[in-house]
């Protein structure tokens, strides 16, 4: 019953108790219409509007839906847990569990991470079967897919983090921060035909590596190596989760 | 060498921005104790409850659960805890069961132990016909005995809760109240209660504890807390007619406040020496030709020494 001292046995029992919070995210949140109308249908519409006014060949326009499809559905509950859990008044008695902030936290992400990376297997499958799109490169398809929804859950954990308990506030932030974020990723328009200012700004964009990954995958043209492209991904997830984790703390700070 | 005492708060202060809502707050409850920590609303009570279970920081001084630190220690702390917050609510989309086995599994409760516990629980509670059907679907009284098994279902050697009582209905308080007398007596499980409810101290703590704007204004067990206000024990006395003034039958024994009873067929009278008021009233009621119902000396209530101590800043 009580987790082991060791720090071995501590990090364990914390990994245990993400994986509890995951699940419960999953029985609780993931089945609810924001999830399906920002991640399935939102972007899937979004690309297709995009798409009316080019003449790109459809197997063209996969690895750019997929990419989007991953990043709006890993991306498009974490944002609102955090809020939903205080609204329903849930969040004090889970936080005061033995479960640390980082295990709730990373529960979080582990939650949108399945969800989103097993979301983006219908466009996948889609693509493969109704187009002449084909997988070139698994590894840096999978590569993609995973350290993406990684990614991308961790920024929606990071959006949950101020202190708003409305989760229509959280939504407006949420959207906010994210639709910028497609023009600049190369998801549209391939990175070398972007302006200067596109060029520059992509770097700082996640979806952007993800992307890249996703094309390399489906045997498109590189712009980073997927080295560059697998480190910086990692890296955004460990930037947002550790800023997630500080936010969560000063917001408790100020908790009345 | 004394035992570890299951809760310490030191000095425990908390400011939100320039208001102070818990002023230097110390006290400590030993294991197997039931103590009630009372005060008006805003009075401090939930944020001291909220710097105990680490939920909120203090801004000064130190918590420490079953000998841990709360702030530098709060998984090891925690294990050690169940906690039913104030205000506080189920998963509405989870199953009653599925709510107790949440709590079991973040407390690595083993699954042999969980299941088991988990059934007792909702028998003791009332909740195993109920263990399929949503949070969603229970009525208030329902939702808190759910809490208190959610809390319960880890075994835990200190039990903190908020309001527990408030706004249920006669059977669901009873219930909540025999199982944590139950539970105290048993498993010498400690309990830190916070409430309103003056009666539900009274009866249950073994100490209790009233804090005022945020400071702790007085600690002791209920009935040294009773003792305390000399000036609010009584008599009471009801006649078949009245018809006299009361100070009248006091004679020489001098009474602080007199209140005549609703019915006006008698009065109670506050005084330090509720006994020889009581005579003076018989004798001098038989000299006047009164017939006297019934007379009874009172102690003052929990309710009454709260009011008193939070009316007046007395410590």
């Amino acid at each position: 019953m009580h987790p082991p001292e060791s720090a071995l046995g501590a990090f364990l029992w914390q990994a245990h108790a993400a994986w509890v919070v995951a699940k419960k995210n999953v029985l609780v949140y993931y089945l609810k219409p924001p999830v399906f109308t920002f991640g399935i249908i939102f972007p899937l519409f979004f690309y297709l509007a995009f798409a009316a006014g080019h003449q790109a060949p459809p197997e063209a326009m996969a690895p750019g839906i997929m990419s989007m499809a991953l990043f709006f559905t890993a991306s498009a509950v974490g944002p609102l847990v955090t809020p939903w859990e205080r609204q329903a008044k849930t969040y004090e008695r889970l936080v005061t569990s033995p479960a640390s902030l980082t295990a709730i936290l990373s529960g979080d992400v582990l939650a949108g991470m399945g969800f989103g990376a097993l979301l983006s297997l219908v466009p996948l499958v889609l693509a493969l079967a109704a187009t002449p799109a084909y997988v070139a490169n698994p590894a840096a398809l999978t590569l993609g897919i995973l350290l993406g929804a990684l990614a991308f859950a961790s920024l929606g954990v990071l959006l949950a983090a101020p202190a708003a308990e409305s989760p229509s506030q959280v939504m407006m932030l949420s959207n906010l921060v994210r639709l910028p974020l497609i023009f600049v990723s190369g998801v549209f328009v391939p990175h070398a035909a972007m302006p200067a200012w596109g060029q520059w700004l992509s770097p700082f964009s996640p979806l952007s590596y993800c992307a890249d990954l996703v094309r390399i995958g489906f045997g498109g043209e590189a712009y980073w190596t997927p080295a560059i492209d697998a480190a910086a991904l990692i890296g955004f997830a460990v930037g947002f989760l550790a800023f997630a984790n500080w936010l969560h703390r000063r917001t408790r700070a100020q908790a009345r | 060498m004394r035992p570890v005492p299951a809760i310490i708060a030191d000095r425990l202060t908390r400011r939100f921005g320039d208001r102070l809502a818990v002023d230097a707050v110390s006290f400590e409850v030993a294991r197997g104790e039931i103590f009630g920590f009372l005060g008006p609303n805003g009075a401090g009570k939930s944020t001291t409850v909220r710097m105990l279970t680490g939920f909120v920081p203090p801004s000064e001084g130190q918590a420490r659960i079953a000998g841990f630190d709360i702030a530098s220690h709060p998984t090891a702390a925690r294990r050690h805890i169940g906690v039913v917050p104030e205000d506080a609510n189920v998963y509405a989309d989870l199953t009653v069961w599925q709510n107790v086995m949440l709590m079991a599994e973040l407390h690595g409760v083993p699954k042999a132990r969980r299941l088991q516990s988990a059934g007792e629980l909702l028998e003791r509670f009332d909740l195993a016909a109920r263990a399929k059907q949503k949070g969603r679907e229970l009525s208030k009284g329902l939702r808190q005995r759910l809490m208190l098994c959610m809390a319960l279902v880890s075994d835990p050697e200190i039990l903190f809760l908020d309001e527990p009582t408030s706004g249920l209905d006669v059977a669901s308080t009873r219930l909540i109240h025999d199982t944590v007398a139950l539970l105290n007596r048993e498993r010498a499980m400690t309990v830190f209660l916070t409430t309103h409810n003056m009666q539900e101290a009274d009866q249950m703590c073994h100490r209790v504890a009233i804090i005022n704007r945020g400071v702790l204004a007085a600690i002791d067990t209920p009935q040294a807390m009773r003792s305390r206000v000399d000036s609010r024990r009584s008599v009471e006395v009801r006649f078949e007619k009245f018809t006299v003034e009361p100070r009248e039958l006091l004679g020489a024994e001098k009474a602080e406040e007199i209140n005549e009873l609703p019915s006006g067929l008698g009065f109670r009278a506050f005084g330090a020496r509720p006994g020889p008021m009581a005579q003076a009233i018989a004798l001098n009621a038989a000299a006047k030709g009164l017939v006297i119902e019934s007379i009874r000396t009172l102690e003052p209530t929990l309710e009454e020494v709260f009011v008193s101590i939070t009316t007046s800043g007395k410590r």
